[in-house]
């Protein structure tokens, strides 16, 4: 019997599909499959080892640029999520009010603004105060990123708060919770799932820039993308595979950890 | 204390930050590029229109005349050039698999999108340090091409137009994917069975009635390629290896190398006009859409 | 016309596949406002796209013409479709709507403005052509659905329940329409509905489905009058169950003893039995009241329930407690008024019951 009409079918688009998906994960196997190279090259493969892990480890520069990307995508995730939930509750599930157009322009417009705009902006502003108070720490940098991720941080829990049951925390307002309270023990237990996912995705997103932290870094402030940046001007070794490779891992089981969160969820 | 005030107070600390590192200093990128160049980088505080001239033309430092800047202008091009090809090259690949994937069962499509979203998660310069570990002369492509006698000599692919175009078509694929994806999945099939019924064949069924349904998200998926790809920096600096400028790096080169501040906030504010105009665009055409369907 | 070949579909594979449709073979003649009734699920739908292509049938064939669709796409099939949902395209207008089959044929434009026009005019909905088909109303969608399926003058026209989203009025309305256009067209109609007062009002014949099978095919007097088995019966219409003796059977006619010791003659129909216990099946409205001693059956009045055009007693009948439902036109020369909980005689229609298959 002849096959039957599949109406869902185009031709060709499966395998266009197939190619996708193969092309989008080839490159990033072979960098991985590289990162365990025992030899110097990262496209000849001389059998299986750890060594570029532990070198990796060992070097210094490596290891103050893991150290300053931690501190600043906590520090960033933290101030933006925390932030983030503020302008939510202000913003979400309310009568429109005078200003709400500025203040989501304010809210999305580093996702607006290239990058490159944002960063060049930056280095002027952040120039002139350095030049002012003669500040060269960390918090340029943090503020900077905070700023970056705000946006991110805002979207989850926005939608969180616009799923969310009105009539609960008007039935904790009538058992005589204040609006305080009321927050603490109904509003946030259930705007937890949204923070946390704000949370990680500042988290990830502070941790891989490059341009922004590129531009705005003061002397001797590296962190790993921009490490890796100019590592390229050197001879490439595994070694950068090996970074790669863990900063990949981090990702993907971030976005891995949400993706079956909110299935659960459902 | 009264609804507006509250509102006032929670969103103060997020307005605060993005003020000052995010839209506030867009202004004084705008004051910069009325200025003059320092001679060590900086400005010096006299207004000029140099600048914003010299964003498309130049004067020649003996004679004095103007002309056209071509360094720039074909920079220019190249980024629309880049831009639109990488558009377009998404559009191709990533039509068909949005398509492949708003036609899995219901259960393994968020799975397949999975697939997608991970990529686009995980660090642009990791996945374009992937992309050029691959097409180097010492890469991978070129180690099996010669190893299987196809060529004698690595096809020099890295640094070339064609390394940026593939290189951001693999970033920024997904974005392309993502809007289209979503316009798909809500597409009622009994429309694609109501257009063959009526005698059309698959490709008229793509064509006269996928296509225009999905049209608002392939506008969207357009946008969301066409915009980065314009302002990128990472990946063209890594793939065009500081030969093949785009906008972005011939921005950073007026604050390196070239110590031209007032010229470089001038090209910033060019491309972010460029980059507003595409999304007005889009907004407008978002929302005939929504019209023309409400 | 069309010929329906011990069809059968299955979703799914191995063990838990699903027999949506089970052996099914009819055959719909030229010209015929054909119906498939039946419950919901059970596989009306599935018969529907098999005809029109969009599914395969997992064993038995179609043919159209005495030609076998298996290798046809469904734009090669002279079959048009209105569907559930009238599935109009969005992005079109009512004219472009009704003018897609054509076009996509290669029919020439002068070709199509005229056919649009007089399809439009045949469902009177020339004035709202350049609208989009969201700005027009449930009916008003329905009415182009329908000029779109018969623009390109198809063989068949297969409609799946396209009434049920209206009102009762305007489906009152639509029925009659659509009776009007099959005549005028001559186009053979596969209509699908779950309602059966719908299916008895407008076919030639219909097929009473249930759980992937044809359990009836026949004129619509035939399958009130004469249903062949109990699921049919109860379907369509209001059907008294009783249990009887079969004592005699002359071809057709059949002489039964009732529980309560009254002998009817009922029609045999299909079954094939010639004695033995079997079940009579008798419509509310072949029955009448009457006094204690002069109907076949006695029992006690429960309910008197009214109607308005007619009303429905609802009585227990002596002796066996099975409930039996008489209904009777009201007329302004009134009966003998009945009281609740008063005993009365039930004297049933000669030969008007029907004995069932098992
Ligand atoms: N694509 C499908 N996959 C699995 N089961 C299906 C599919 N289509 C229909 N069915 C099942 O087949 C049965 C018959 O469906 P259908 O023909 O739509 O019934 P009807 O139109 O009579 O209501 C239903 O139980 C339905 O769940
Ligand atoms: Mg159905």
């Amino acid at each position: 019997m002849a096959k039957s009409f599949d109406v869902r079918r185009q031709p060709g688009f499966t395998a266009i599909a197939m190619l996708c998906f193969v092309l989008l994960y080839l490159p990033i196997l072979l960098l991985v499959a590289y990162s365990f190279n025992a030899g110097q090259s990262i496209s000849q493969w001389e059998g299986l080892s750890l060594r570029w892990y532990a070198s990796a480890w060992q070097n210094d520069q490596i290891q103050s640029a893991t150290i300053l990307s931690v501190t600043i995508a906590v520090t960033a995730a933290f101030l933006a999520t925390s932030v983030a939930v503020l302008a939510a509750l202000a913003t979400t599930r309310v009568k429109p009010w005078r200003g709400q157009t500025v203040a989501f322009a304010m809210i999305n417009q580093p996702l607006m603004v290239p990058e490159i705009v944002t960063a060049v902006s930056l280095l002027i502003f952040f120039a002139m105060i350095k030049v002012a108070t003669g500040y060269t720490g960390l918090w340029y940098l943090i503020i900077a990123h905070t700023a970056f991720c705000i946006p991110f941080a805002y979207m989850p829990i926005r939608a969180r708060l616009q799923g969310m049951n009105l009539s609960l925390e008007q039935a904790g307002a009538d058992l005589y919770g204040t609006p305080v309270k009321v927050f603490r023990y109904i509003t946030l237990p259930q705007l937890w799932p949204g923070i946390l996912a704000g949370g990680m995705l500042s988290f990830v997103i502070s941790l891989d820039d490059v341009v922004i932290t590129e531009f705005v870094k003061s002397a001797g402030q590296d962190t790993l993308p921009t490490y890796m940046l100019g590592q390229l001007r050197r001879n490439i070794t595994p070694e950068i595979n090996a970074i790669s490779t863990a900063l990949l891992a981090i990702s993907i089981l971030m976005v891995t950890a949400m993706f079956f969160f909110s299935r659960t969820r459902k | 204390m009264s609804p507006s005030r509250t509102r006032f107070a929670l969103l103060a600390p997020a307005m605060v930050i993005l003020f000052f590192a995010a839209a506030g200093p867009l202004v004084i990128v705008l004051v910069y590029s009325f200025l003059i160049p320092g001679d060590y980088g900086g400005v010096v505080w006299d207004f000029s229109t140099d600048a914003w001239f010299g964003v498309v033309a130049e004067r020649d430092f003996f004679t004095d005349q103007l002309s056209w800047a071509d360094a720039h202008l074909s920079v220019f091009w190249r980024s629309i050039k880049l831009s639109l090809m990488t558009s377009v090259l998404s559009l191709v690949i990533g039509f068909p698999t949005a398509y492949f994937i708003a036609t899995r069962p219901k259960g393994s499509r968020d799975v397949w999108m999975l697939l997608i979203m991970i990529p686009f998660w995980t660090n642009l310069l990791i996945r374009t340090f992937a992309i050029m570990e691959l097409i180097r002369n010492e890469g991978t492509i070129n180690t099996v091409l010669i190893a299987m006698g196809l060529v004698t000599q690595p096809i020099q692919m890295l640094y070339t137009e064609f390394s940026m175009l593939v290189g951001m078509t693999y970033v920024y694929l997904p974005l392309m994917i993502l809007p289209i994806y979503a316009s798909m999945e809500r597409l009622d099939f009994s429309l694609v069975e109501a257009g063959y019924d009526l005698y059309a064949t698959r490709w008229q069924v793509l064509r006269r009635v996928i296509f225009p349904l999905v049209k608002p998200g392939v506008v969207a998926g357009s946008i969301l390629v066409f915009v980065p790809c314009l302002g990128a920096y990472v990946t063209p600096r890594v793939l065009g290896g500081g030969k093949q400028l785009m906008l972005g790096n011939l921005i950073e080169l007026q604050f390196g190398q070239l110590r031209n501040w007032p010229l470089g906030a001038a090209l910033s504010l060019t491309l972010l006009v460029i980059v507003m105009i595409a999304l007005i665009f889009y907004v407008r055409a978002a929302g005939n859409e929504g019209n023309a369907h409400g | 016309m069309i010929e329906i070949d011990t069809v059968s579909k299955l979703f799914g594979a191995g063990d838990s596949a699903f027999r949506a449709l089970d052996r099914v073979s009819v055959t719909i003649k030229e010209n015929e406002f054909f119906t498939l009734l039946g419950p919901s699920g059970c596989g009306k739908t599935t018969l529907l796209r098999l005809i029109a292509g969009f599914e395969g049938p997992t064993s038995g064939k179609i043919l159209l013409d005495g030609q076998d669709l298996a290798d046809k796409p469904p734009y090669r099939r002279p079959v048009n479709t209105v569907f559930q949902s009238y599935a109009l395209f969005p992005h079109m207008t009512v004219a472009e709507n009704v003018g897609f089959g054509l076009t996509m044929l290669g029919k020439p434009k002068s070709e199509v403005a005229a056919t649009v026009s007089e399809m439009l005019a045949l469902v009177r909905m020339t004035n709202l052509a350049d609208r989009k088909t969201s700005q027009i109303s449930g009916g008003q969608q329905q009415r182009v659905a329908l000029a779109r399926a018969l623009a390109p003058r198809p063989k068949v026209l297969l409609l799946d329940e396209p009434l049920s989203a209206l009102d009762f009025k305007l489906r009152k309305e639509m029925q009659l329409e659509l009776k009007r256009l099959q005549s005028e067209t001559g186009i053979t109609f596969v209509f699908v509905t779950h309602d059966q007062e719908e299916a008895l009002t407008m076919s030639d014949r219909i097929a009473v489905m249930s759980g992937g099978t044809i359990r009836q095919i026949g004129g619509p007097r035939e399958i009130y009058d004469q249903p062949s088995e109990r699921f049919v019966a109860d379907f369509i219409g209001d059907t008294n169950f009783l249990s009887a003796e079969m004592i005699a059977r002359t071809g057709d006619s059949a002489q039964l003893r009732l529980g309560q010791g009254a002998e009817v003659t009922a029609r045999a129909g299909q079954v094939d039995k010639t004695s033995g216990a079997v079940t009579l099946a008798i419509r509310p409205e072949h029955a009448r009241l009457v006094a204690l001693d002069a109907g076949q059956l006695t029992g006690t009045l429960d309910d008197i329930v009214y109607f308005g055009t007619d009303t429905h007693y609802h009585i227990t009948l002596d002796g066996i407690g099975t409930r039996f439902v008489l209904r009777r036109q009201n007329s302004p020369d009134e009966m003998r008024p009945v009281q609740q909980g008063e005993r009365v005689g039930i004297a049933l229609a000669s030969s008007a019951g029907q004995v069932l298959k098992d």
